[in-house]
């Protein structure tokens, strides 16, 4: 978890910022994070990485209801993954009808 | 300290009784405490209340056993509870009656007063017939009875915590100074 | 009032310590207000609802389903920043338990008022310490009131001192002795209060144009740290206690303390008691100062953060017995200010014998005699029992 209020942040090479805290003193009194949610980028996560099969598709649009992240979307009245957040979690396969998303390995 | 004990029934207004009694001898510059008996009240059931008057601050928070004076606000609970329970040799018993202070004897050792309050406070519309609400008529007998407040602290007191009816409630009291026997 | 005075332009009023609860609410500006009805603590809600809906209190009334929806109502005012009030008692309490945790953890300093009420079954209305005994560990600052004006007063200082340290705040007061019982109490007059109490602002908050997430997952390497803060926050809160309460005397005429002695100063039997119960105690003193006596009474007002140095403080200048009376049990332990007695005690070079009595559970009347028979058992008493019943009918 990130903090705010301590004045040792570093920025890697992606803009993300991580905080070092050395001890209890550069910590606020409660945990909160350094910036609002859309900062954690949780897509970092994933292990497996679904993706939509655009010929089998009928865009009935369960998995961008299922997704437990809301990081489907749609454009042009079709689902799109966002891979910044989606954790990889698999739900978007198990609601698809149509077999339409496939998982595979997430390369890193 | 003066401890004083009310009786009456639930809905006749014995608790209000107590708070109205220490709110107008707090008006005369004493400290004072008031207490419902500390239960669960139901129309009708007897209900106990209390209220402690001293001219120093008061500390004690016990339950007030022996007490100086008695009011009863409903005249068939004399037959129904021992009234007297603990009464201070000398003390002083005040009931809401039709009848005259020689037809109660708790032993002899007490002074009792009587008023009918149950006629005053009907003729007012406090309450109804069967169920007339006597507290305040009561306290305006008992400022005279004991002189420990003086009638104007009482009504005072009256006008600053019923909430409806104040003047029937005053002049209730007012009547029952007049009227009450001993 | 205990040397109390009357100033022109200040109202005394005679009040249940229910409204005088309300009225510190009141006072303190509370501006969020969420509670579900309980015996005996009803007739707090009763008028803080009415103050709102008169329009004399200018604050959200939160009307809700349950206690642990009433705390999670404040938990969510605080965080954005709101002064937010709750009162509750013995079952409401209980249900409230985990947001009692929360509060403290997200360090909103929430206040509450607890109408100290016995645990059922079998159902019961009156005094007894145990529910917020049993909220000890919960991070919560608690005081434990004597009478209806240090509630009230007490309502208003805890504000001071929560939202300095950081954490949530309890005054706790006993069924009907208090809460039920009309005596006078002085009302302080808003723009005094104002002064001792300015608003509530946060450095960190919920803010919509400054989104930040509160309470996430966080691993040990910080969790750790953020309840040692905690528990610094509890020590600094003895002496913002202090400072609360002395500069509330200079202002308005009374302060409290951490501990309050009464005729200790001499006493060679010190007894120590909490809650409304000093009151009647402090006569039983007199009585037994009056026959020769060197009877002394020790009353501790705040039980969390637990005031060690003042007690060692009173015990070190010559008490030779101590008697701890509690209207509380640790099933299977023994009286829990007894406990606590003990252990801020047991590394003091010179050991006094401490007894521990039980008493008044449920709301069983504990009467002038019956501390004067305390007092007596512990000088007769020569075998140190951790739990000496008090009265139990045999």
């Amino acid at each position: 978890m990130k903090k705010s209020g301590s004045k040792r942040k570093k920025s890697n090479k992606k803009g993300i910022k991580t905080i070092i805290f050395k001890g209890h003193k550069d910590m606020p009194p409660c945990a909160i994070s350094f910036a609002n949610t859309m900062y954690n980028k949780t897509g970092k996560w994933r292990s497996i990485k679904p993706v939509i099969l655009k010929e089998k598709c009928t865009s009935c649009l369960l998995c961008w209801k299922f997704c437990p992240e809301a990081c489907v979307s749609i454009k042009n009245k079709r689902p799109v993954i966002d891979y910044e957040y989606c954790k990889g979690c698999g739900i978007c396969q198990e609601v698809c009808v149509k077999g339409a998303v496939l998982l595979e390995e997430e390369k890193k | 300290m003066i401890e004083i004990r009310f009786h009456g029934r639930g809905g006749q207004g014995a608790v209000v009784a107590s708070g109205i009694l220490a709110e107008a001898a707090f008006r005369e510059g004493k400290d004072v405490q008031s207490f419902p008996f500390f239960g669960v009240e139901r129309r009708g059931a007897p209900v106990v209340a209390f209220t402690r008057i001293d001219s120093k601050y008061i500390r004690l928070r016990q339950k007030i056993y022996t007490p100086d004076y008695v009011l009863v606000l409903d005249p068939t609970l004399v037959e129904k509870i021992d009234v007297a329970k603990g009464l201070k040799k000398g003390g002083s018993i005040l009931i809401n009656t039709d009848k005259n202070p020689d037809a109660f004897s708790f032993g002899g050792e007490y002074t009792v007063a009587t008023v009918n309050a149950s006629n005053i406070a009907t003729r007012l519309g406090l309450g109804s017939k069967s169920s007339p609400i006597v507290n305040t008529t009561l306290l305006g007998a008992f400022s005279k009875f004991t002189g420990i407040v003086g009638i104007k602290s009482v009504l005072a007191a009256i006008e600053g915590r019923v909430p409806v009816k104040r003047k029937e409630n005053m002049l209730a009291a007012r009547l029952a100074y007049e009227k009450v026997r001993f | 009032m205990g040397g109390g005075f009357i100033r022109r332009g200040w109202v005394k009023l005679v009040i249940t310590g229910n409204h005088a609860v309300s009225y510190g609410a009141k006072l303190a500006r509370a501006e969020v207000i969420a509670a579900y009805p309980i015996t005996p603590q009803t007739e707090v809600v009763e008028k803080l609802s009415t103050m709102v809906a008169n329009k004399e209190l200018k604050a959200k009334f939160i009307k809700v389903e349950s206690e642990h929806s009433a705390m999670a109502a404040c938990i969510g005012a605080s965080a954005v920043g709101a002064r937010s009030f709750t009162a509750t008692s013995s079952q409401g309490l209980a249900l409230m338990h985990e947001m009692l945790h929360w509060a403290a953890n997200a360090r909103l300093p929430v206040v509450m008022a607890n109408i100290n009420r016995a645990m059922g079954p079998p159902w019961n209305i009156w005094s007894d310490q145990t529910d917020s005994l049993a909220q000890r560990d919960t991070g919560w600052l608690q005081f434990y009131c004597e009478n209806n004006q240090e509630i009230l007063d007490t309502i208003i200082q805890s504000y001071k001192v929560c939202e300095k340290v950081l954490l949530p705040g309890m005054v706790v007061l006993d069924a009907f002795i208090l809460s039920h019982t009309s005596e006078p109490v002085e009302i302080p007059p808003q723009k005094l209060i104002d002064e001792y109490l300015p608003a509530y602002n946060p450095k960190y908050k919920l803010d919509v144009k400054d989104p930040h997430t509160f309470g996430g997952l966080t691993s040990p390497d910080l969790y750790y740290e953020l309840r040692y803060k905690i528990q610094n926050s509890m020590e600094d809160a003895l002496s913002e206690i202090k400072r609360a309460d002395s500069s509330f005397k200079r202002k308005f005429g009374r302060g409290y303390g951490l501990v309050e002695e009464y005729r200790a100063r001499d006493a060679d039997t010190l007894l120590i008691v909490s809650g409304s119960m000093s009151s009647t105690a402090k006569v039983a003193v007199d009585m037994m100062r009056e026959k020769g006596e060197r009877a002394g009474l020790l009353r501790i007002r705040v039980f969390r953060p637990f005031p060690k140095d003042e007690i060692r403080r009173v015990v070190r200048r010559g008490v030779k017995r101590i008697g701890v009376i509690d209207r509380n049990i640790s099933f299977g332990s023994e009286g829990i200010f007894f406990q606590e007695v003990k252990s801020a005690l047991c590394n003091e070079k010179r050991k006094v014998p401490i007894y521990g009595f039980v008493a008044g559970l449920g709301g069983r009347d504990v009467t002038v005699e019956d501390i004067i028979n305390i007092k007596k058992s512990i000088k007769s008493n020569n075998r140190l029992k951790d739990i000496i019943w008090v009265g139990v009918k045999k």
